[in-house]
C-alpha cells in the first residue's frame, strides 16, 4: 500500500462521491423543501438510466440520451407530485408509503419495457480513454464524472443564491409557513424541488449507468446510498450534499478496498451516529 | 355483545378455521400459509411500534435478519437447535432480537417523524450490510441453507406438523401482544401515540416507554426469524435489505395499524398475492403496487378500518337527514 494505492482510491473515491452527489443533492433539496423521505428516487435513477439506453439504441447518440431521459423522468417526478403526493398534505408515514409504492410499479414497468437483462451504457469513444497524471492511468470517464458534478453543482449554487426561484426555495426550507406568509407559492416550489430531484437522479444514472450498469435491484442498491449522503452532509442545502457525496464517496471505497468485510457497515453506521446525535446532519440547516 | 367481544369471536372462529382447513389443502397452501404466519409475527411486533406507539420504524427486518442468521448458524456450523434445543433457539432469537432493539432503541428512541424513519432505515441498513459484507459469517449474498428442519419426537420436517408449530407461536404471540397493548403499560403507549406532550407533563417517562416497546418488538422479531429460517430453509440478505422492512410496513398499513390482526391480515394479503399470482400471471407486481397506492390513498385506516368507516358514514347519513329535518321545520 504505497502512495500510489492511496491516489487511486482517493480518486476513485471522489469520482464515485461526483455521482452520489447528482442523486444526492435532488433527494436533499426534495427532503429540504417537503419533509418528503421520497422511496422513489433510486427509481428515478434507474428509469432514467433505462429511458437513456433506449434513446441510445433507437438515435445512436449518447449525448442526446443525456438531456431526454433527465427530463423525461424530471415529468414523471412532476406528475408524481401534483397528482398523488400532494393531496396527501403532511403526513410523513403515507407520503413514504405512497412513494415506494410507486416504486414498486416502476420496477414491474422497468421489468416489462427493457427486460430483466443487465445492460451497460457506453459513452462516446473520446471518454472510454485513459489520461496519464504523474505515472498514473486515469479512466477519462471518471474525470468526466468530476467535472460533470462539478458543472452541475455550481449552476445549482448559482440558482440557489442568486436567483429569485433560489431564494425562494431557500426560503421554504427555512420555515416554510413563514415563506407562505410572505407570498411564496410554497405549492409551485415543491413541485418544481421535486421535478428538479427527478431531473438530477436521472442525469446520474445515466451518467452512473456507464459504470455502475444499470439492471433491476440498482434502483433499491443506490437509494439508502443516497440517504447517507443526504443525511451525512444535512437535508436541504447544497453544500452539505457536497460534502457528504464526498465523504460517503471516500468511505465506500475505503471500505470497500481495506475493511471488504464491513465495508457497507462503516456507511451506515456513522449514518445513524449521526442522526441519533445531529438529526439535521453535520451541515444542515437548523 | 360488546363490539370489542364480536371482534375477539371472529378472530377465535378465523385461527379456528385456518388450524382446520389449511392441514387438508395442497402443500403448495399450507407452506403458503406458515411463511404468512411466520412473517405475521413480525408485522405485529411492528404494529405495535407504528400502530400502538406512533413509531414507523424502517428497518424492522433487521430483527427478523438477526433471529434468522442466528438460527441458521448455531444450525449448520454447531448442529444445534435440530432436537429439543430447538426451544433454546427460540428462547435465544427473542433474546438476541431484544439485545439488538436496546442498543438501536438508544439511539433511535429520542428521533420523531420522520427522522425516526431515517435513523431506522440507517440501522437496519448496517444490519443488511453485515449480512451481505462478512461472508466468513453469513456467507454473504448466497446465503446460509439451512438443511434440515429439528426433529424431538415430532418431525419437524413434516409440513402439517410444522405449520401447527408456527401456527402455536403465532396464536401465542398474537395472544401476549394483545395482553400488552391492553395492559396499563399498552394504554400509555397509545397516549404517547396521541399526544406525548401531555403523556410527559402528567409524569410518564414517555422515553423509557417507547424505549421497552421497541425492545419488546425486537424480541418478537427475533421469535418470527427463527420461524422463518425453518420455514424458507435459505437465510439470505434479501431477508434484511430495506424492502423486505418496507414490505412490513406496508402490510401493517394495508391490514389497518394499531389493530394487531390487521397486520396479520396484510401479511396474508401480500404474500398471498406475491406467491400465488405470480404463478399465474407475470404482471403481479402492479397489483401489488397499485393496492399498495390505492390503500394508501383512499383507505388510510387500511382493510380493519372498513366497518367502522361504513358505519361512520351510515352515522353521518343519519346525522344529515335530521339536521335536513332540523333546518326544513320552520322555527
Amino acid at each position: 500500500m504505497d502512495a500510489r494505492f492511496w491516489l487511486i482510491q482517493v480518486f476513485n473515491g471522489v469520482s464515485y462521491g461526483a455521482l452520489l452527489f447528482l442523486v444526492g443533492s435532488g433527494l436533499s433539496l426534495i427532503f429540504g423543501v417537503m419533509r418528503i423521505v421520497n422511496l422513489s428516487h433510486g427509481s428515478y435513477f434507474l428509469l432514467g438510466g433505462y429511458v437513456a439506453l433506449s434513446v441510445i439504441w433507437t438515435t445512436g447518440s449518447w449525448v442526446l440520451s443525456l438531456p431526454i431521459a433527465a427530463l423525461a423522468i424530471a415529468m414523471i417526478g412532476l406528475l408524481m407530485e401534483r397528482i398523488f403526493l400532494r393531496p396527501l398534505g403532511f403526513d410523513p408515514l403515507r407520503q413514504v408509503l405512497l412513494t415506494v409504492g410507486f416504486a414498486f410499479l416502476f420496477q414491474q414497468a422497468a421489468l416489462d419495457i427493457w427486460t430483466g437483462n443487465n445492460f451497460d451504457i457506453n459513452p462516446p469513444n473520446v471518454l472510454t480513454q485513459s489520461v496519464a497524471v504523474g505515472g498514473i492511468y486515469l479512466p477519462l470517464y471518471r474525470v468526466f464524472m468530476i467535472a460533470a458534478a462539478l458543472i452541475i453543482g455550481t449552476i445549482l449554487w448559482l440558482a440557489m443564491e442568486k436567483t429569485r426561484m433560489g431564494a425562494a426555495v431557500r426560503a421554504t426550507v427555512d420555515d416554510a409557513q413563514m415563506a407562505r406568509g410572505v407570498g411564496i407559492d410554497t405549492s409551485r416550489i415543491s413541485m418544481f424541488v421535486f421535478g428538479l430531484g427527478a431531473f438530477l437522479a436521472a442525469l446520474g444514472g445515466v451518467i452512473g449507468g456507464a459504470f455502475l450498469g444499470i439492471y433491476p435491484g440498482l434502483d433499491f442498491e443506490i437509494l439508502p446510498i443516497a440517504f447517507a449522503v443526504v443525511i451525512i452532509g444535512g437535508m436541504g442545502s447544497l453544500g452539505g450534499a457536497a460534502i457528504g457525496a464526498l465523504l460517503v464517496g471516500l468511505a465506500d471505497n475505503f471500505g470497500k478496498a481495506l475493511f471488504p468485510e464491513v465495508s457497507y457497515f462503516t456507511l451506515y453506521a456513522p449514518m445513524a451516529l449521526i442522526l441519533a446525535i445531529k438529526p439535521t446532519g453535520l451541515f444542515g440547516r437548523e | 355483545m360488546t363490539s370489542q367481544q364480536i371482534k375477539i369471536l371472529a378472530v377465535m372462529v378465523t385461527l379456528a378455521a385456518i388450524a382446520i382447513i389449511i392441514p387438508n389443502t395442497s402443500s403448495f397452501v399450507i407452506l403458503l400459509v406458515t411463511r404468512a404466519l411466520a412473517f405475521s409475527i413480525l408485522v405485529m411486533s411492528l404494529d405495535i411500534l407504528l400502530g400502538f406507539t406512533g413509531l414507523p420504524s424502517l428497518g424492522q427486518a433487521a430483527y427478523l435478519g438477526v433471529g434468522a442468521y442466528m438460527t441458521a448458524i448455531l444450525a449448520t456450523r454447531y448442529q444445534f437447535g435440530l432436537g429439543y434445543d430447538f426451544w433454546l433457539v427460540i428462547l435465544f432469537g427473542m433474546m438476541i432480537g431484544a439485545a439488538l432493539a436496546a442498543v438501536f432503541g438508544l439511539l433511535a428512541i429520542r428521533a420523531t417523524g420522520v427522522y425516526f424513519l431515517m435513523i431506522t432505515l440507517a440501522l437496519g441498513q448496517c444490519v443488511w450490510g453485515l449480512a451481505y459484507r462478512w461472508n466468513s459469517l453469513t456467507n454473504g449474498d448466497n446465503g446460509i441453507n439451512l438443511g434440515v428442519r429439528p426433529r424431538f419426537g415430532i418431525d419437524l420436517a413434516n409440513e402439517v406438523t410444522f405449520f401447527y408449530l408456527v401456527f402455536g407461536f403465532f396464536v401465542l404471540s398474537l395472544l401476549a401482544m394483545y395482553v400488552l397493548v391492553r395492559s396499563p403499560f399498552g394504554r400509555s403507549l397509545t397516549g404517547i401515540r396521541e399526544r406525548e406532550l401531555r403523556m410527559r407533563i402528567l409524569g410518564y417517562n414517555t422515553w423509557l416507554h417507547k424505549y421497552i416497546a421497541f425492545v419488546i418488538a425486537g424480541a418478537f422479531g427475533g421469535l418470527s426469524g427463527v420461524l422463518w429460517a425453518h420455514t424458507a430453509g435459505i437465510v439470505s440478505p434479501e431477508n434484511v435489505v430495506l424492502t423486505t422492512s418496507v414490505d412490513a410496513l406496508l402490510m401493517d398499513v394495508l391490514g389497518g395499524a394499531g389493530t394487531l390482526v390487521g397486520g396479520a391480515v396484510g401479511a396474508f394479503i401480500v404474500i398471498g398475492l406475491r406467491e400465488y399470482l405470480s404463478t399465474l400471471v407475470p404482471w403481479w407486481q402492479y397489483v401489488l403496487g397499485g393496492v399498495y397506492v390505492l390503500t394508501i390513498l383512499y383507505l388510510p385506516t387500511g382493510l380493519m378500518g372498513i366497518p367502522e368507516r361504513i358505519r361512520q358514514h351510515r352515522a353521518g347519513l343519519t346525522t344529515g337527514i335530521e339536521r335536513r329535518k332540523l333546518t326544513s321545520t320552520p322555527s
